[in-house]
């Protein structure tokens, strides 16, 4: 078996290291939401919708101190090449409580007694980090929804690649097998630089975990600029219309 | 609105503005020497107070708003009115402009009727409302639809310029409600009709400059009529900005 230096490693779709997939955002898809979003990573395709803050009901899950946060993650049936069952199954909500978790440290919810947001992230396309698109998504559709927020939450997937370090996982890289194979790192983190949202799968050394967050740590910064100019935007094109 | 102070859009956690003598205003917060948005909004700076102006979101009750709602049910003391808020609003017995008797509550609004009413205290239980001024009560003829409360100083206008071109061209009484609720009652269905059509447009095109002189225009463009109209009552007119 051949091994690879890093310098020669190749990534399937010819991408450089640090870069990644071509993404694109959009604030106000949704007219009938309070707030929505759509975060397109490559083939990958989040939308978002955010509702509330309502009543939290029933009424014994009310939290009197501060507001609830519910995420609700779904990938639609049609979002992969074979078809998926529809409806609730473990990744899923393992999906959606993660999803909560990375977002709820910037919310001020402490405004929002007995009351609950709900944030909807359907993905319609699928091509790897789904988690991502839709934290990211779901951030954008929080801030578009008025929700009182301390700051942005951007979120990427790291990889390693046998020994190489890679930013935007593609499908067809999550499934790479050659030499120590794959690991998958989805991380989240706000625009000042804290870490809300960290995941690992696979194995990795401490030294080049940190190589990792360093990588995500740029990568991220990339993403905020859009997700900073979607949200721009969106007043701008009302005022053409 | 016209000077110097420009408005521009700001995303959470964005710095607005820097230097030591800015006082953090409505969704801002100061961070050393910097103002930092907490919402998703229009900032700006008056006086050295910076704060930041919603564009989405859900109606966030202020006391002494104007504000129409259905009854939805009736208690031995009151009605509960839903405003479109989280926490039910509550209009008592004794904010009534005369007297009712216990067991004719029905007398005054039933379940499923609309009404006029006004914030008169917000407390930690829910929302207090009053009937007791001039215009406020049980709406008997007209229509009633919903627009992004957002949006409603803008269908008031500058001191009710907008609202009062929308009376002369269309002959109906309208009343804003602060929640997004308008109510409009004509002679013919049609006037009724039209006015909605104009308060339609207005909310897509919220966010031009000189939109009063817009609307002018359309109205001549559909065959509007200005006619003297003196009927009509100023009420639920306060601009909260």
């Amino acid at each position: 078996m051949t091994t690879k230096k890093s310098e020669k490693f190749e990534r399937p779709d010819g991408r450089k290291v640090d870069e990644l997939r071509e993404f694109e955002a959009k604030v106000g898809i949704i007219p009938n939401a309070d707030g929505s979003a759509m975060y397109k990573s490559g083939d990958t395709i989040a939308i978002a919708a955010v509702y509330g803050p309502k009543k939290m009901h029933p009424q014994h899950s009310q939290n009197p101190e501060k507001g609830t946060l519910r995420c609700t993650y779904n990938m639609n049936s049609f979002s992969v090449s074979e078809r998926i069952r529809p409806g609730p199954s473990r990744r899923s909500t393992e999906i959606s409580k993660i999803t909560e978790w990375a977002l709820e440290p910037v919310l001020m919810l402490d405004k929002f007694p007995n009351m609950v947001v709900d944030v909807h992230v359907n993905i319609i396309q699928a091509d790897a980090g789904t988690r991502c698109a839709g934290i990211n998504a779901a951030a954008m559709a929080l801030a578009h929804a008025g929700i009182p927020m301390k700051d942005m939450v951007s979120s990427v997937s790291v990889g390693k690649l046998d020994k190489t370090i890679v930013v935007d996982l593609s499908k067809e890289e999550e499934d790479y097998e050659e030499g120590e194979g794959p690991t998958d790192i989805p991380i989240s983190m706000t625009h000042s630089g804290n870490i809300t949202h960290f995941q690992l799968d696979g194995k990795i050394e401490p030294k080049q975990l940190m190589e990792a967050i360093e990588l995500a740590r740029k990568s991220c910064e990339k993403i905020y600029e859009v997700q900073k100019k979607a949200l721009k935007d969106s007043i701008n094109m009302e005022e053409d219309a | 609105m016209t000077e110097e102070h420009k408005r521009t859009v700001v995303i959470p956690g964005e710095t607005i503005i820097e230097g030591d003598n800015y006082l953090p205003g409505d969704g801002t917060e100061k961070q050393g020497k910097r103002i930092v948005a907490l919402r998703y909004g229009l900032a700006e700076e008056m006086n050295k107070l910076v704060k930041v102006i919603p564009l989405s979101g859900v109606y966030q009750p202020r006391r002494g708003n104007i504000v129409i709602g259905k009854c939805n049910l009736i208690t031995f003391n009151g009605w509960v009115i839903d405003i479109g808020t989280a926490e039910n609003a509550f209009l008592p017995i004794m904010e009534t402009p005369r007297f009712v008797s216990k067991d004719r509550l029905d007398e005054v609004m039933k379940i499923g009727d609309i009404a006029v009413v006004q914030i008169f205290a917000i407390n930690g239980r829910g929302i207090d409302l009053t009937i007791k001024s001039k215009g406020l009560g049980r709406i008997d003829e007209g229509i009633v639809f919903k627009i992004n409360s957002n949006k409603v100083p803008r269908v008031i206008g500058k001191e009710g310029s907008m609202i009062k071109i929308i009376r002369e061209y269309t002959n109906c009484n309208i009343t804003v409600g602060q929640n997004g609720f308008i109510w409009i009652k004509g002679d013919k269905i049609e006037d009724e009709l039209f006015a909605k059509r104009a308060i339609l447009f207005i909310t897509e095109k919220s966010f031009m400059d000189g939109l009063t002189d817009k609307v002018e225009e359309w109205f001549k463009k559909n065959g509007g009529v200005k006619k003297e109209n003196k009927r009509y009552e100023d009420r639920g007119e306060e601009n909260d900005n």
